[in-house]
């Protein structure tokens, strides 16, 4: 098993995502993670698919996306080298003076940044690899965590080495 | 131009001269603009399901794309399963869903359904159109995606409203799709390498499938089969790409093929793939498929190689164009093929093929099912276009019935839909309104879309329905005999009709048999009344089951042979 990052580029059209979707619950294939937005190029979505299976179910993974039609262009980021980041939004109880300076330590540790203050609680925004953003929540399980807002890995390759048409 | 109008010209654009379909509320524009042309001939079908598989069958046996036309909601649920067959043997068709105005899309109105959502596992692509002026420029790459690559079937939902509006017309003569760009010439490189392995091969086996059919690869195929001298065989979908009486043709494959071709394909150290897809009542248990085979594949579809079976070397294109080229390549090599070794390998397949794995116990008592398709084949000379349902009659049909060409063997191999071979036939017919057209079908199958006797008649197509009444699903008591203790529950055919009643009652002639001895008068007989449809119910042996047969989680090379006959002693060998 092995875990992969897919990125691929799609037509913006209504309908697209669904047939990314379905072709992954139909044919049984896992999903970690997928984010979708569209580009600089508007007639573009472009998004990131984090999945894990044997060499020959990713293979099949990537030939089911190209079939897809209105999949353009795709790369498995995971075959060189590649950034991949994903951001976390964390809301964690923030009543007391000693929490309040707690949350406020682990976060600077982290370097994430507290986005919205209130009597009770601290909301604080991390973004980092996937490694980083469960160690910081792992981390903050001990104080209490209200809720968590994932976004899912975004992913980018590293130099020359571009996804675009 | 209405929306309804710009749809029937882009057929007409497309050279589409029939469609089949059923109106309704949505649909009634677009049945309004066809009232008022005249160059498409529309089929009115009883029940949407047979709208699908009729025009399944005009594309199977003509190459050309199927067109399905009907209204939305309970319209698009009947057709799902017509385009979930096509789809899964890669037919092309283009399906036309009327769908509730746009302003009512979403609010659960009369007749809506979301075509799209529930046609999308099924279909290589679909449309939703949203825009008037969009409508013409969908059809077009409709007919473009169904037709080219991997053929099948596109859905295209056109809201009751878009059809009344007003656009101009422009329907693009070619369309170049970024996203969309199949490939249909072979690597040369894959190719010589490919080229090369075959040259090498002592015991080579050529497996050729629905893609050889649909990629209208026969010339090509059957000119190296005749050059490398290799023994072949096909799947249920690719009968008739190399003919049935070729000399290096060893039968079908699979759960019920023949045992030579099945024990070459476990002994054989260089496989070459034509189109197939190594489904899984092809390769038996596939831990144990063809262990020592070296694999060429070639299919225009990336995903089918390498998806169930390891390749060697994959050759993605189209048959046609990439066995051509294979073929010059061997042309040139002649004097390489490994003679010695491959005339033995012959001698080995030669004493496979003398345990004569089709032979049954024949009966002067009752009609066994196999002299019926044996007989019929001999009185429509071979040449007839056969549609089938699906079970154990489908198996006979395609063991027995020897097809010389491609595209008369019509059947649906991948689903399995009963209910396919009638309105199938209707397609057929309609497409060859000369040639003789027969459905084998079976007691259970036949009562699936026995409506569409009705369409035969409004149009006066002579078909032959040909059923193998065994009074049972045969299939279904075939495995609960073999698997399941002889428990056949709800597999019996409890309280059939009369069908010589019932054929007559729409206005056909219908024939019965019930012994051995009739058969070849009756099939005459049948076969020789030209100008109307015969529905022949043929009473058989409710207890023979279809062999030869490999059992779930067997290999190749592991397959039970017919118990009634031959020399016990040989088939314990098997």
């Amino acid at each position: 098993m092995k875990r992969t990052i897919i990125s691929l580029l799609l037509e913006n059209e209504s309908g697209a995502l669904s047939r990314v979707a379905g072709l992954f619950s139909a044919r049984g294939y896992n999903i970690e993670s997928l984010t979708v937005a569209p580009t600089d190029d508007d007639s573009l979505s472009r998004m990131t698919i984090v999945t894990d299976g044997s060499d020959s179910i990713i293979e099949q993974i990537t030939k089911q996306l190209n079939k897809l039609i209105e999949v353009v262009k795709l790369i498995d980021l995971t075959e060189g080298e590649h950034i991949a980041r994903e951001l976390m939004l964390v809301k964690v109880v923030a009543a007391n003076n000693d929490q309040r300076e707690e949350v406020k330590r682990l976060n600077d540790i982290f370097r994430g940044r507290i986005i919205d203050v209130t009597d009770s609680t601290y909301t604080l925004e991390m973004t980092g690899t996937s490694a980083k953003v469960e160690a910081f929540m792992d981390t903050l399980a001990k104080i209490e965590i209200v809720e968590v807002v994932r976004s899912g890995i975004s992913g980018i390759g590293r130099g020359k080495r571009a996804l675009k048409i | 131009m209405t929306g309804a109008d710009i749809l029937i010209r882009c057929l007409q654009d497309e050279r589409i001269e029939l469609i089949f379909g059923y109106p309704g509320g949505a649909a009634l524009h677009i049945y309004d603009a066809l009232y008022r042309q005249d160059k498409i001939k529309h089929i009115l079908v009883r029940h949407e399901q047979g709208a699908a598989h009729a025009a399944d069958g005009y594309a199977r046996s003509t190459g050309k794309p199927g067109v399905v036309l009907v209204t939305s909601g309970p319209g698009v649920t009947n057709t799902v399963t017509g385009i979930a067959t096509a789809y899964m043997d890669s037919i092309p068709m283009v399906i036309i869903t009327a769908q509730v105005s746009s302003n009512l899309i979403g609010d659960d109105a009369f007749q809506e359904v979301d075509t799209v959502g529930i046609t999308r596992p099924c279909v290589k692509h679909n449309f939703l159109v949203k825009e008037v002026g969009e409508l013409a420029l969908a059809m077009k790459k409709a007919f473009y995606i169904a037709t080219s690559g991997r053929p099948g079937p596109v859905v295209v939902d056109v809201p009751k409203d878009v059809t009344n509006q007003s656009a101009a017309y422009h329907y693009p003569q070619r369309i170049n799709m970024r996203s969309y760009q199949p490939s249909r010439k072979g690597h040369r490189k894959q190719m010589a390498r490919g080229v090369e392995l075959l040259l090498k091969a002592e015991r080579p086996m050529i497996y050729t499938g629905g893609g050889a059919v649909l990629g209208e690869a026969q010339k090509p195929l059957r000119e190296l089969v005749e050059l490398l001298g290799f023994p072949c065989t096909s799947t249920l979908m690719g009968l008739g790409a190399i003919a049935a009486s070729d000399r290096h043709f060893l039968g079908m494959l699979g759960m019920h093929g023949t045992y030579e071709s099945n024990m070459a394909m476990h002994e054989c150290d260089v496989m070459l793939v034509v189109g197939a897809r190594f489904d899984d009542r092809v390769t038996g248990e596939l831990e144990k498929f063809s262990p020592n085979a070296r694999i060429v594949q070639i299919d225009i579809d990336p995903s089918s190689i390498g998806k169930n079976v390891a390749v060697e070397i994959p050759i993605v294109g189209n048959c046609n164009e990439v066995l051509a080229q294979m073929a010059s390549m061997v042309a040139a090599r002649c004097d390489e093929i490994q003679r010695t070794a491959v005339a033995q390998w012959w001698q080995q397949i030669e004493r496979w093929k003398a345990l004569k794995s089709l032979d049954y116990a024949s009966s002067d008592e009752v009609i066994k099912p196999q002299y019926v398709v044996q007989k019929m084949m001999e009185v429509t000379a071979g040449e007839a276009f056969v549609t089938s349902d699906v079970g154990q009659h489908q198996m006979w049909a395609a063991q027995y019935y020897g097809f010389e060409q491609p595209r008369r063997w019509i059947n649906s191999g991948g689903l399995g839909t009963m209910g396919f071979g009638l309105p199938a036939a209707i397609g057929v017919q309609l497409a060859h309104p000369q040639a003789t057209v027969a459905c084998i079908t079976g007691d259970a199958s036949i009562i699936m879309c026995i409506q569409e006797l009705s369409t035969c008649k409004q149009y006066d197509l002579p078909l032959k329905i040909i059923s193998l009444n065994n009074r049972y699903m045969g299939m279904v008591r075939q495995w609960q005999e073999f698997f399941y203790d002889r428990r056949y529950s709800h597999s019996y055919m409890d309280a059939l009709p009369d069908f010589i009643a019932l054929a007559e009652s729409f206005g056909h002639v219908g024939m019965r048999v019930e012994q051995p001895g009739e058969v070849d008068k009756v099939l005459r007989e049948a076969f020789a009344i030209k100008d109307r449809l015969v529905f022949v119910d043929v009473i058989t042996d409710p207890t023979e089951n279809v062999y030869p047969m490999i059992a779930a989680g067997k290999g190749h090379h592991e397959m039970h042979l017919n118990p009634g006959q031959g020399d016990d002693a040989e088939r314990e060998l098997a």
